[in-house]
């Protein structure tokens, strides 16, 4: 019996300290010094309408934006996933194979890059590789009518290694690529 | 190159961390007479008693409180829907779900049957589940605390109502201030803020789930926790933004179960003892990484035949931003010590990488979770000095403490019940439909489903195999009760054989005496590791991750 | 008794024995001791059960016949090695016993005596044992003085002095008396004697389980039930794979993986170590004990007898002033020509010249009760003896003996005993008689500081003696002036800082602190207190076996430790046969787990139990002599066992299997 009341004591102590008092903490710090990112890193139009998070892949399927990575769970920010599929699950290759056909097609001695065909972890990975928006620059210069040139030259000035130097492979945001293609290219009406 | 570069940092860098918090630990832990003493006394004035317990009170109270935890936690998930701080409106829980949740985080498991940001309120995350994060990590180092006073030969374990605050309040929070700054400066969301609703450049309309996260990551990794606050973990980018908050938390996960046994060691005033036990669990850890990573650089094998670039190895499940690396370290980092949060997917490792996070969670104690890590490997050493101990000609003995059929009895159960649980659990679920069912891929892969889930419950970690459908009401019993037993067995024996041996006359130590302090015993402790801790395992390896992986094309 | 005989493992006369043994401990009632034999015949029982149902239905008959067959021969070679190490000690036990089926006493009561069997001897019956008689039971001489032959006991054939009263009290049933005679009180119950005990005890009837074999077996079955969860969930396993595996290949798995090596050799090594210390002739009043001996930390030993050699030695001979050394020397080795005890003789012979007495020339022959030896030629008196015996034999010169007086505490001081040497009226000097510390003791003791046991000298000299002789002897410490109860003391000191304390004695008043000892060796020549109150003892009276014991103790428990070791490395090997074997037919691609490249899954599977199996009796020489001890640290110890058995145990199953497997399939059995 004391035990209990004891232990209740403890928990009501411990639940003040460690909960309300460590969580008021850092609420008030993230909010005071990093209010942007606490709140999701969320990009907003001029008049205040959210875009997206810059952390969280959106849909894109105009050919006129680079793609991000396949999704799990159709880019749902409310409900992330993963595929989960066994790396040998054959059903990973129907997908990859119908990505491979939306993405143009490709041959055996100029593969897609592996990223574009596989899901990330919580279907939300804002990034693509390099290589994988260059793979798709071709096909975003035709829809904006412009030199694919002028495409990778945005790429590569948005491209980073994140981790610096101690990561070999470069990665590009996304919603940020599109953001910038956006701004400096108009989109050309393609003609049927 | 960069594998090499960055293992070394991050398991070198937490290395170096874990020494000067392992002696904070042991003076925040078992201060020396006088030292800390106002800490000591408010403690015992918020519990209302500092008595000195025997190992049969010390367990007692321990597992009165973990009751406490195990029903206010349990309440709170059940009625949600009634309380404050839920702004996204979530409704209530299948029973048998919060029956689970609430085992597996007060069993410091986290094993999740739920996607948070789709199903729990901001008062369930935080005072349910993060509460539990805390005092259930506290209520591990504190077991850890009792076990060395026993060891060193103290006439009592402490006061465990003292230790759980000392743990909490002393060791715990204060970290989780420090980490949390520096996660919320690295990008992570910290809002009360319901969802943001966005409108994509495609004109598509986005929830984005967010919340306290910094918060609530924080010590989900600092205390072997493990449950993510969103569903896929620390795969969000939300819980996982770049690649310096992924290496903040791999420190994060290693940092206490490393210091724990600097802990251990400053408590029995042994510290060559515990650099020993240090060696041969960062030897383990490195087998592993090793092999992870080696297995994970392996392209996907689905698309052996299709027109896919292979050199960045299996990316189907991981993120971009942590590097090739990220992915297989983090999974034997956060298995290895019985953490369970993932950043990267499991069920879509390699098959031979997935065995490295069944492997870890099979030992249990190369670092192990939060105090109960090297309570384990106390039951290991335990076995191999009885064994190492008839080798050099005399009765095993323990620093100075001889080892006879009592404790053999205690640490053979202890070690027993974790392959029963494992092999019991998953030979029930795989040959009924009650497993078979749930399972999402073909052949060997599935049964490696079942057994991951098992494996995760029984090791307290908390991380799984995903593919599987684990939100039944079997499976939320079966691995709610697995998590409750593989969580309370193996403190509960341990301490009964402290209490054995406190009962005996202790042995001086001599050049006859079997050293603990070198690296033959070493060598002798990592032996009976792999012998009594994954031998058993074998035959379900063999079907499981060896099956399919020898049977790809 | 067999003395120190080294009779080969296997021995002819031994084998036939054994092997019919084997079959009779097939009695569950004996089986069941030994948890993991008893699962393993168990098993085989289920398997045999089942073969009966293939016979019916026509399976593969041969393959799973070669299983139960391999299954039992196991269990057989279990009951085989134990049936041979109790049949070493047997062998021993008969000839005991026939010395004994003979005994008959001549009891006295009121005054009449009455010859009865031995068996009808109570305690506290008074018996009269006459030249030539055997004792009928052990026992306390009560009258009278005699000397007894012990040979059937130790071996040893001098005979022995036995009296009332003292410290030669204690005699032995079986033993016989050569001269006068000895009234004897029966101090046991008939069955419960010394020779009864010898014989349980070589025979292995009456052995507990020692508390580390407890313990042991407590190991053994814990991962025996550890295996029985990973092989009995194997069936569900495999239903999720879509196949099945039968019966009598998970029974085989199972009894592979299990700990039968060192499960079947367990008892024979707890007899055969038994049985070493007999052979070395200290008897051990249980198992217990002999495992308490390789845990010593600290090793009590009497100075007299152990370190230094039983009789103290002349090493000096000091003239006083104004007489020649020459002089001295001559009249020292006059007067001790009537000398015959050791301290006389080391005189004559520190002399050097020789021992022919003088023409005519009376000597003078030592007593006890003058303390003085000497020599008369012609008027000439020469005498030797105690320094006060001697000066009380006349008048001499003051200053004389104010110098003897002088020299005589020198001398103690510095640990000797000094001899005054007079002729006639004339002080000439002193012989200093001092501890000769045994040849190759320092040695020993330096071997037991690498085995970490630290050594301490107990003497009744004072400190500055002890201390002296204790630095030439190289021991760790000393007990200077020491009475019984410091000895107690000491032990009590020494156990409360947790150390494990071994001594030896032999009077009664060693008896407390033999009993307080972790390991008491009382002397075989002792008290029947001491002998009681010891649990080993020696039966040739050598102290220093003590160091023998030490190493038996250690070597028993080592050769445990090294066969558990190596029975669990092998499981390695036998999952790397048995599993690729059996789940190739869920799974094709496990075939690559076939590293052994054993021909079929059949033939693995029946080479590893194979294998299984016969590395019991290839164990058992091994079992029975116990692994090769050398004094040397704990972690060199560890290094050494760890490198032999362990590694040992991880290679040997794979060369082993796959030469069966070779074997098997060359003659087509799989």
């Amino acid at each position: 019996m004391n035990d209990i009341i004891s232990g209740l004591r403890v928990a009501a102590a411990t639940m003040a300290i460690c909960v309300a008092g460590y969580t008021t903490v850092i609420l008030t710090f993230a909010q005071v010094v990093t209010p942007a990112t606490a709140n999701g890193s969320l990009i907003s139009r001029q008049d205040g309408s959210v875009i997206g998070s810059r952390l969280i892949a959106q849909a894109f399927t105009s050919p006129e934006y680079v793609w991000p990575r396949p999704s799990a769970v159709g880019y749902d920010a409310g409900g992330a996933g993963g595929s989960n599929l066994s790396s040998a699950n054959p059903q990973l290759a129907d997908r990859a194979e119908a990505l491979i056909e939306a993405h143009g097609g490709v041959s055996r001695a100029d593969p897609i890059p592996a990223d574009l065909v596989t899901a990330s972890g919580a279907g939300l990975d804002p990034h693509v590789s390099v290589e994988g928006a260059m793979f798709q620059a071709g096909r975003v210069a035709q829809a904006r009518g412009v030199e694919p040139a002028a495409i990778t030259a945005i790429i590569d000035r948005l491209a980073e290694r994140p981790g610096g130097f101690l990561t070999d492979e470069q990665i590009v945001n996304v919603l940020e690529l599109n953001l910038a293609l956006d701004a400096e290219l108009s989109v050309q009406a393609v003609a049927d | 190159m960069e594998h090499v570069i960055i293992v070394a940092l991050i398991l070198g860098g937490t290395t170096l961390l874990s020494l000067p918090l392992g002696a904070w630990m042991k003076l925040a832990m078992d201060p020396s007479s006088g030292r800390m003493s106002r800490w000591t006394g408010l403690f015992a004035r918020i519990g209302g008693t500092a008595e000195e317990q025997g190992w049969k009170g010390y367990l007692v109270t321990m597992l009165t409180f973990n009751a406490i935890m195990f029903t206010v936690v349990f309440l709170i998930l059940a009625l949600q829907h009634y309380l404050p701080l839920n702004p996204d409106g979530m409704g209530a829980h299948d029973p048998t779900l919060v029956f689970n949740t609430a085992a597996s985080f007060t069993t410091n498991t986290n094993l999740q049957h739920y996607s948070g940001e789709a199903s729990m309120s901001y008062l369930s995350q935080l005072a349910g589940l993060m509460w539990l994060q805390f005092v259930s990590a506290a209520t591990g180092i504190a077991a850890l605390a009792a076990l060395a006073r026993g060891i060193a030969g103290r006439p009592s374990l402490g006061n465990f109502m003292v230790d759980v605050q000392r743990a909490s309040l002393l060791v715990l929070l204060p970290l989780a201030v420090v980490v949390a700054v520096l996660m919320v400066l690295g990008g992570m969301p910290m809002t009360l803020q319901g969802s943001a609703v966005a409108t994509t450049l495609e004109g598509v309309t986005q929830t984005i789930a967010r919340g306290p996260v910094a918060a609530f990551l924080t010590i989900k990794q600092l205390g072997t926790n493990g449950g993510g606050f969103f569903g896929p973990n620390a795969t969000h980018p939300l819980e996982n933004p770049t690649f310096w908050t992924n290496g903040l938390a791999m420190i994060a996960i290693m940092l206490i179960p490393m210091a724990c046994v600097w802990m251990f060691g400053g408590i029995l005033g042994r510290m060559k003892h515990a650099a020993v036990i240090f060696s041969v669990m960062t030897v383990f850890i490195l087998v592993k990484i090793t092999g992870s990573v080696v297995f994970e650089s392996a392209p996907t094998p689905a698309f052996a035949e299709l027109p896919v670039s292979t050199d960045a190895g299996n990316l189907e499940g991981k993120e971009l931003r942590f590097g090739a690396t990220g992915g297989p370290l983090w999974a034997v980092l956060t298995t290895s010590t019985s953490n369970g949060s993932v950043g990267a997917m499991h069920d879509s490792l390699n098959p031979l990488t997935g065995l490295m996070p069944m492997a870890g969670m099979w030992l249990n104690a190369t670092f192990g979770g939060v105090g109960v890590g090297m309570i384990n490997m106390f039951l290991y050493i335990v076995v191999a000095v009885f064994v190492a101990g008839m080798m050099v000609g005399r009765t095993p003995e323990y620093l100075g403490h001889r080892i006879e059929a009592k404790e053999v009895r205690l640490a053979i159960l202890a070690l027993f019940s974790h392959a029963f649980l494992i092999l019991g659990g998953t030979a029930l679920f795989a040959a009924t439909s009650l497993g078979q069912s749930t399972v999402q891929d073909p052949g060997a892969h599935g049964f490696s489903e079942i057994l991951y889930e098992f494996t995760s419950a029984a090791a307290n970690n908390g991380s799984g195999f995903e593919g599987l459908g684990d939100g039944t009401a079997a499976w939320n019993i079966a691995t709610g009760i697995v998590m409750l037993i593989g969580r309370f067995l193996p403190i509960i024996l341990p301490l009964a054989i402290i209490g054995s041996l406190m009962a005996k006359r202790r042995a001086a130590e001599s050049a006859g005496t079997l050293g603990v302090e070198d690296a033959t015993f070493g060598t002798m402790l990592g032996l009976t590791v792999v012998v009594f801790g994954a031998l058993t395992f074998l035959p379900a390896a063999a079907l499981g991750p060896l099956a399919e992986h020898f049977s790809l094309p | 008794m067999a003395h120190q005989q080294n009779k080969s493992v296997f021995s002819g006369g031994l084998i036939g024995p054994a092997i019919g043994e084997s079959f009779a401990k097939l009695d569950p009632r004996k089986l069941i001791r030994n948890p993991v034999m008893f699962t393993t015949a168990s098993v085989a029982l289920l398997a045999t059960v089942l073969l009966i149902g293939t016979v019916l239905s026509g399976g593969d008959l041969l393959f799973e016949a070669q299983i139960v067959f391999w299954l039992w021969v196991t269990v057989l070679f279990g009951n085989f090695a134990e049936a041979l190490a109790e049949g070493r000690g047997k062998a021993q036990a008969a000839s005991l016993r026939s010395t004994k089926a003979e005994l008959r006493g001549k009891r006295v009561k009121g005054g009449t005596q009455k010859v009865v069997a031995a068996s009808e001897l109570r305690a506290g019956d008074i018996v009269l044992v006459e030249t030539g008689d055997q004792i009928p039971a052990d026992g306390e001489v009560v009258e009278g003085v005699a000397s007894v032959n012990e040979a059937a006991i130790t071996g040893e054939s001098a005979p022995v002095i036995r009296e009332a009263g003292g410290d030669r009290s204690a005699v032995t049933a079986g033993t016989r008396v050569i001269s006068d005679w000895i009234k004897v009180k029966v101090t046991v119950e008939p069955g419960e004697g010394f020779l009864d005990r010898m014989i349980s005890l070589v025979e292995g009837a009456s052995r507990a389980k020692t508390p580390n074999e407890v313990a042991l077996t407590v190991l053994l079955t814990g991962l025996t039930l550890i295996f029985l969860v990973a092989v009995g969930t194997l069936p569900a396993f495999a239903a999720y794979a879509g196949g099945s595996i039968s019966v009598p290949i998970l029974v085989a798995l199972f009894v592979a993986l299990i700990p039968t090596t060192i499960s079947a050799l367990l008892s024979a090594i707890g007899i055969a170590g038994m049985d070493r210390l007999i052979r070395f002739n200290v008897l051990a009043k249980s198992g217990r004990a002999v495992e308490a001996a390789g845990d010593i930390d600290t090793l009590l030993l009497d100075k007299t007898g152990t370190i230094t050699l039983g009789d103290r030695q002349a090493t000096e001979f000091l003239p006083l002033n104004g007489v020649r050394e020459a002089e001295l020397v001559e009249a020292a080795h006059l007067s001790s020509l009537g000398d015959e005890t050791p301290e006389g003789r080391s005189i004559i012979e520190l002399a050097g010249k020789g021992d022919s007495t003088p023409a005519n020339a009376e000597i003078v022959p030592f007593t006890a009760q003058t303390r003085v030896s000497g020599i008369n030629i012609g008027d000439r008196k020469i005498r030797k003896g105690a320094v006060d015996a001697i000066l009380g034999l006349q008048e001499f010169d003051k200053t004389a003996g104010a110098q003897m007086r002088a020299l005589t505490e020198r001398i103690a001081r510095a640990g000797g005993t000094p001899l005054a040497v007079a002729d006639g009226s004339r002080l000439l000097g002193a012989i200093n008689l001092s501890d000769i510390v045994k040849s190759g003791i320092k040695e020993r003791f330096a071997e037991l500081r690498r085995m970490g046991i630290r050594t301490v000298m107990i003497t009744g000299d004072n400190p500055l003696t002890a201390a002296a002789i204790a630095a030439e002897a190289g021991v760790d410490d000393f007990l200077a002036e020491a009475t019984p109860e410091d000895k107690l003391d000491l032990i009590r000191k020494e156990q409360s800082g947790g150390k494990l304390v071994a001594m030896c004695g032999d009077g009664t008043n060693d008896a407390p602190a033999l009993a307080q000892a972790d390991v008491g060796v009382a002397m075989n020549t002792g008290t029947q207190a001491a002998r009681e109150a010891g649990n080993m003892v020696d039966l040739d009276n050598n102290p220093t076996k003590l160091i023998e014991v030490v190493g038996i103790g250690k070597q028993l428990l080592m050769t445990r430790g090294a066969l558990t070791t190596f029975s669990i490395s092998n499981d390695v090997a036998k999952y790397f046969a048995i599993l690729p074997a059996i789940f190739v037919t869920l799974y094709p691609g496990l075939a690559a787990l076939n590293v052994m490249g054993l021909n079929s899954p059949q033939s693995a599977i029946l080479s590893a139990i194979i294998f299984n199996a016969i590395i019991i009796p290839l164990l058992v020489p091994l079992a029975l002599k116990g692994v090769a001890y050398r004094p040397q640290s704990a972690s060199k110890q560890l290094i050494r066992n760890l490198g032999i058995y362990g590694i040992g145990g991880l290679i040997a199953p794979f060369v082993g299997i796959k030469l069966i497997d070779m074997a098997v399939s060359s003659i087509g059995l799989a």
